[in-house]
């Protein structure tokens, strides 16, 4: 382990937990403004998706690639339609995998 | 005699009751744990840095976004900051719970703020929201934590092996995995229009903002996405209120 890790791995524990427990041990003192908790409930859909988009559509990092040979889009549509259909994480998992390497390999 | 009795669980029967209602979830956290493990080891982290994470940090969304963005170049501290964000959550987790739990003593509070995960919060607190006197509930919360704590770290290992077992993982697309285990997350999410508007203007503003150093990009997107749902639903909430004065 580098020391850099070390270095990550305490930061993110600190404001991981630095987040988790106050607010647990304190919530009873403690009232967060409405706009604040209606603020919290966005934040892991707006994430994901700030992640996913740039992933799928520029893959290598630098260009942008909307078109049909470019498996990660495809098969990230592809997973869209699986889990809306079945809002089933694993099935998504397994058959978007599936069909990513499918593309891969035949195209 | 009986009603009461089944109230007054015994710390035992709440710990394993707790534990049984976290099986599903432990299910679907598996693939999730092993994927992290292989992407992790993958992404350039060593196997005892990647045990590291899950052992002090136990945040499987963050855990992977960190991974990602290792990858990638990002300097520590946009992790960190990064990892902020996407955790916030946690804190509308802790105020549901939090005046439940008000009589425990720091001997409680400090663990189970640590074990406090998205999957835990959701049968805790309908455990919590139950009615009846239940002094032991705590044990609930515990056994919830415990088995998602214990699962975690042993999927984290399989994925770990795995990872390293596999020759040059990147040209099989094994990046995709974190993608693809993201959609799966965030689709079930959009369950109302504000939350889609919200999803929607989150990744146009990443995908424009890509060029921006140190992934900054990812936080404006965050930011202005939010910003989008909670503007969207203040504004569907006015028109509803408008309609219902008309009417």
């Amino acid at each position: 382990m580098t020391g850099r890790e070390i270095a990550l791995i305490l930061g993110m524990f600190l404001v991981t937990f630095g987040v988790r427990y106050p607010v647990l041990a304190f919530a009873s003192r403690v009232e967060l403004p409405a706009l604040v908790r209606r603020s919290l409930k966005y934040i892991p859909a707006a994430v994901l998706s700030a992640i996913i988009v740039p992933a799928v559509l520029i893959p290598d990092g630098v260009y942008l690639n909307a078109s049909l040979n470019n498996s990660y889009l495809v098969a990230g549509l592809a997973a869209v339609a699986i889990s809306w259909r079945t809002k089933n994480l694993l099935l998504t998992i397994l058959l978007g995998m599936a069909i990513f390497l499918g593309l891969r390999l035949f195209l | 005699m009986r009603s009461i009795e089944s109230d007054l669980l015994s710390p035992s029967s709440e710990f394993w009751a707790g534990f049984r209602a976290t099986i599903p979830l432990v299910i679907g956290a598996i693939p999730f744990g092993i994927i992290f493990g292989a992407l992790s080891v993958t992404s350039g982290i060593s196997p005892a840095g990647t045990m590291g994470l899950s052992m002090f940090v136990f945040a499987g969304s963050a855990q992977f976004i960190a991974a990602g963005l290792f990858a990638s170049g990002t300097a520590n501290a946009i992790i960190v900051l990064t990892t902020f964000v996407v955790n916030l959550r946690h804190a509308l987790y802790s105020t549901t719970l939090g005046p439940s739990m008000r009589h425990l003593s720091q001997r409680w509070l400090l663990p189970l703020g640590f074990w406090l995960t998205d999957e835990t919060f959701v049968v805790t607190a309908q455990r919590f929201a139950r009615p009846g006197d239940a002094p032991n509930r705590h044990w609930f919360f515990l056994g919830s934590a415990v088995f998602m704590y214990v699962n975690w770290q042993v999927c984290t290992l399989i994925g770990v092996l795995a990872g390293q077992a596999i020759p040059d993982p990147l040209s099989w697309g094994l990046d995709f995995a974190m993608s693809v285990t993201f959609i799966g997350m965030v689709v079930p999410m959009v369950t109302n229009r504000p939350i889609l508007i919200s999803v929607l203007i989150a990744g146009a503003t990443a995908l424009a903002a890509n060029g921006m150093p140190n992934k900054l990009g990812l936080l404006l997107a965050a930011l202005l996405g939010v910003a989008a749902g909670v503007l969207a639903e203040s504004t569907i909430e006015t028109t509803v209120e408008e309609k219902a004065v008309q009417a």
